[in-house]
């Protein structure tokens, strides 16, 4: 399943009609330890580039961006409980949400992991 | 006018600098200097210096002396508490005033012997040394120990690790100080600090501070701590930060910091802002700064609004989440109706209300020491 990245450090895994986001390593790593993750509610239409959710670590509240248009079919309840996985698990349990694809074009502007790697290697 | 005039000054280095970047801080411009935010992170060092000692670089801060006959009288021309009557080796918390009573500043003021010893907010000091220099007389002499690092160690153990340098600093008690020779290095240590835990601050020269930092975090109990943490921690202890909490826009009653104008000084004035201040004194201030625990996990930040039902009645200067009680924490100004310990409010959060609840501060009980019982 293709993984794509966006420069504002959010990750998108395709898995046919559907996308799953998160925020990557590099991006929680800058962030600290998080507290609170306010995330979108089912049905939300999201825009590219759009305010999608907002990550509250102790010291400040950062907005995380819809990397491709879509609606939000899920959000991920167990940062409800436990957000502190998003520091122990960015790239996977730490997920945010998903959503379907409105316009698959839109992954094409976005880079691969390699892409990704020599992004934050450039920061 | 060309952008070029407006240009900022790029941040300067502190003494540690290099230190700070070898122990793996994260540096930020902070009141014109390069400042460590944190090292391992925020929650692990604020909750580190809840149950043993971090040691902070706060060299950013302004060390001043005053010094002349007659300075403690001058002080007390410019400064609401009484600093005549303090005896040496004692302190106090103070605050600089504007003549409408606003707060220029807050620092603390020491009788160290042959003068008066000042710390003020490092965002502050050059506008507080014009101040002092405009008011004070021109027999009274104000030295800006810039040469001087300054060091607090923060925390239930921080005794401990500092008595084995400096044997004799166990002795202090909370709000007082005094010299002490370390291997050579003249020290002025203050049993003070910013985080509500026991501990020290430390002036020392700074060509002899990488060799203090070193020696202090050798000490298995001892870990730096930075800027984040140093936050978090002031927040639960209930302590004001200029620049956030405290402003030109505030004035010490709204403030509520009472406790700062000594009642003697309240009734015979002679300081810069007494008139308003004890208008406000005797009026009541229109909205004072509290305290309010929210319900949830999402933190309210500095800047928003706190409602009672439909009605704005104060805004957020300070908030976080407080690693310590594991729910969020704010300071607020709020109308004074509604600052009644238990008092339910709202606040807004991105279009969301959070349930706040008015709470004494400080939120998490302060540690000083006050002798042997």
């Amino acid at each position: 399943m293709p993984r794509y990245f966006t420069d504002e450090h959010e990750w998108i895994d395709v898995e046919g009609e559907s996308a799953t986001v998160g925020i990557t390593d590099y991006a929680q790593e800058q962030l600290g330890d998080i507290v609170f993750v306010e995330l979108p509610s089912v049905g939300t239409m999201l825009d590219k580039g759009g305010d999608a959710a907002v990550v509250e670590s102790v010291k400040a509240a950062s907005d995380v961006y819809s990397p491709i248009n879509g609606e939000v079919t899920e959000a991920n309840g167990a940062l409800e409980d436990d957000p502190a996985l998003v520091n122990t698990s960015p790239e996977d349990e730490g997920w945010f949400f998903r959503m379907t694809i409105g316009d698959a074009s839109q992954l094409e502007g976005l880079m691969d992991e390699a892409g990704y790697k020599a992004f934050v290697d450039s920061l | 006018m060309s952008d070029e005039t407006i240009e900022e000054q790029a941040p300067e280095k502190l003494p540690l600098d290099g230190w700070h970047r070898a122990q793996g801080g994260r540096m930020v411009p902070f009141a014109g200097y390069e400042m460590p935010i944190q090292y391992e992170g925020i929650v692990a060092e604020h909750d580190w210096t809840r149950q043993h000692a971090s040691l902070f670089d706060v060299s950013h801060m302004g060390q001043l002396g005053v010094s002349g006959e007659a300075a403690g009288e001058e002080l007390e021309k410019l400064l609401p508490g009484a600093i005549t009557s303090l005896k040496e080796g004692r302190m106090r918390y103070s605050l600089l005033l504007e003549e409408n009573g606003g707060i220029l500043d807050d620092l603390m003021v020491t009788n160290a012997g042959p003068q008066y010893g000042l710390v003020v907010n490092g965002a502050c000091k050059w506008d507080d040394i014009a101040h002092l220099r405009d008011h004070l007389p021109d027999e009274i002499t104000l030295t800006h120990y810039d040469e001087n690092a300054l060091l607090a160690l923060q925390g239930p153990e921080a005794v401990g690790a500092l008595s084995v340098l400096v044997p004799e600093a166990a002795e202090l008690v909370f709000m007082t100080s005094d010299y002490f020779d370390w291997d050579g290095v003249p020290l002025w240590i203050s049993r003070a600090g910013y985080t509500g835990e026991d501990g020290f601050e430390i002036a020392v020269p700074a060509e002899h501070v990488e060799k203090l930092a070193d020696a202090l975090v050798a000490d298995d109990r001892v870990k730096p701590a930075g800027l984040g943490a140093r936050d978090s921690l002031r927040l639960e202890a209930g302590l004001p930060l200029y620049g956030h909490d405290l402003s030109t826009e505030t004035d010490p009653v709204s403030a509520d910091l009472i406790f700062a104008l000594t009642k003697k000084r309240r009734e015979a004035g002679g300081w810069l802002g007494h008139e308003h201040v004890m208008q406000l004194f005797d009026d009541g201030p229109a909205r004072k700064r509290i305290g309010l625990k929210i319900d949830g996990r999402m933190p309210a930040r500095e800047g928003a609004e706190v409602f009672a039902g439909d009605t704005m009645v104060g805004t957020v200067t300070s908030g976080g989440f407080s690693p310590t009680l594991g729910h969020p924490i704010a300071m607020a100004y709020v109308d004074t109706a509604h600052t009644e310990e238990g008092s339910e409010l709202e606040i807004e959060v991105r279009g969301k209300r959070l349930s706040a609840t008015v709470t004494s501060m400080p939120f998490v009980p302060h540690n000083y020491y006050r002798g042997s019982k």
